[in-house]
């Protein structure tokens, strides 16, 4: 394979992921010069990761913690595909830098169903046939988890506004509405 | 094309002291990084033409929303979210919040600040126009000090301001809307959530025994600042509505405004939807 001093860093490692040139960017055998380390929790367990600060979360999460339930669509904060709960509110990951999450509380889709037993909100989407392609569903569901979250019990308009920053291309979104319509009804029957 | 990330530095500065210090050892070298909704979107672009950034998303001085002195102050780092939040701003300044309420989705309301939208100083913004309405005020503070500018002569061109180099954006203050006033907030895009609008409106109007005792229209996206339409606000000062007052006002605003044909909508829509939004204002604050 042809190898080019002037690309990117992917360019210049081989696929095995070592380093193919001159070393001189990227002192130290720790990681290129620049980069900073957070610690944070994701999903519950405490981590320390590294990275550049500018990085995306969504980068992070899927790169460095192999996270890769978490989607990336548009990469500009208009599709919701690449939500995640930080420190108890919904963000879009690809618009955190990753510096910013120093001491955070993440939870990704991977974080969502508890051991075996999925979240009510995921379950429901299956019921209803609220998933299609997949790609929205990740960002979907913490969506639709944060707004039970801080509303157990909301009405079909609350449910479009907290659903309102996720696109879906597939679905025409009245099985995901009615999903979490269903949602809310186990969680009330469950509840007493 | 993405950003070469490590051509980029986003430093943490431990106190706000720390962070107005390398604002006034190197100006014009780094600026505040806030929730990152714009700033994120030109970097994933490969536009973000700035290198160096030091966050303030941690300064808890730059945050919190009081009232005191006749007015409600709100800090810079204030979320949309938290503007939505508020009962206080809900009871007293309804514009900001539903501005608030009508920008991106939960996960942009969440992230987006007040100071960002403001220093982002796009045309485009949602809360500037209310922001003008409400005669808001600006806080920038350097190592130097700080002072008050009206946030009516604070953008000077299109992505200009009079921020100096060294200073940033500290908080922003709203005096108290006379109880009487009527307000009137109009967001046109293409759909409801995450649109960046073709039009924004903002209007404050009150009222005695039928004649415009004061009014205050501002606008956003349809000029290179966010417009404030002094000349159609002093056609209607003072005057009992009719029907051929607010036909010379339609007049007047279309003659005021300056739009541009652009991605998301045309001049001539644009101007449409002002008139249209102003006549309905009008005739709905009666």
């Amino acid at each position: 394979m042809k190898e080019t001093r002037t690309g990117t860093d992917e360019t210049r490692r081989g696929a095995d992921g070592t380093r193919r040139d001159n070393p001189v960017e990227r002192p130290g055998a720790d990681g290129a010069r620049g980069q900073v380390c957070v610690r944070c929790t994701v999903n519950g367990e405490a981590v320390v990761l590294q990275a550049y600060p500018l990085a995306r979360l969504l980068d992070v999460l899927r790169e460095n913690l192999k996270l890769t339930g978490t989607k990336e669509g548009c990469g500009e904060g208009e599709c919701g595909a690449c939500s995640v709960i930080l420190d108890g509110e919904l963000v879009n990951s690809c618009l955190v830098p990753f510096v910013q999450v120093e001491g955070a509380l993440i939870k990704t889709v991977e974080g969502v169903a508890d051991g075996e037993r999925l979240h009510a909100v995921q379950q429901a989407l299956i019921e209803c046939g609220g998933a299609q392609c997949g790609i929205c569903t990740p960002g979907m569901v913490l969506a639709a988890v944060s707004l039970l979250e801080r509303n157990p019990r909301p009405t079909e308009a609350d449910i479009r506004e907290g659903l309102a920053g996720n696109l879906c291309r597939c679905t025409g979104y009245m099985k995901i509405f009615g999903a979490v319509v269903r949602a809310t009804e186990e969680r009330m029957k469950m509840e007493g | 094309m993405r950003a070469y990330l490590p051509a980029y530095e986003l430093v943490v500065p431990r106190t706000l002291g720390d962070a107005l210090a390398m604002l006034r050892d190197e100006p014009g070298v780094w600026r505040p990084f806030a929730g990152g909704t714009d700033l994120m979107v030109l970097l994933e672009a490969g536009k973000l033409e700035h290198r160096k950034f030091f966050s303030v998303r941690h300064l808890a001085e730059l945050r919190g929303i009081e009232e005191a002195g006749g007015y409600v102050t709100i800090g810079t780092l204030t979320t949309y979210t938290e503007v939505r939040r508020s009962p206080l701003l809900a009871r007293e300044f309804p514009l900001l919040v539903r501005a608030a309420s009508e920008t991106g989705g939960v996960a942009i309301q969440n992230r987006g600040t007040l100071g960002g939208n403001i220093a982002n100083a796009s045309p485009a913004a949602d809360s500037p126009p209310a922001l003008l309405a409400y005669g808001a005020e600006i806080e920038l503070i350097s190592a130097g000090g700080s002072r008050w500018v009206a946030y009516a002569d604070f953008h000077t061109g299109y992505k200009q301001t009079v921020m100096r180099a060294d200073e940033m954006i500290a908080r922003v203050r709203l005096p108290h809307p006379r109880v009487e006033a009527r307000h009137f907030y109009r967001k046109v895009g293409t759909r409801r959530a995450q649109a960046i609008s073709k039009v924004c409106f903002a209007g404050l109007v009150e009222t005695d025994g039928g004649v415009i005792s004061e009014v205050r229209i501002a606008l956003g996206s349809v000029a290179p600042v966010v417009l404030r339409c002094r000349r159609t606000e002093e056609l209607l000062r003072g005057r009992m509505l009719d029907a051929e007052l607010v036909g010379a006002a339609l007049e007047e605003i279309a003659r005021e405004i300056a739009p541009i044909d652009d991605v998301r909508s045309t001049a001539g829509y644009r101007t449409r939807v002002v008139r249209n939004l102003l006549a309905e204002f009008l005739t709905s604050s009666f």
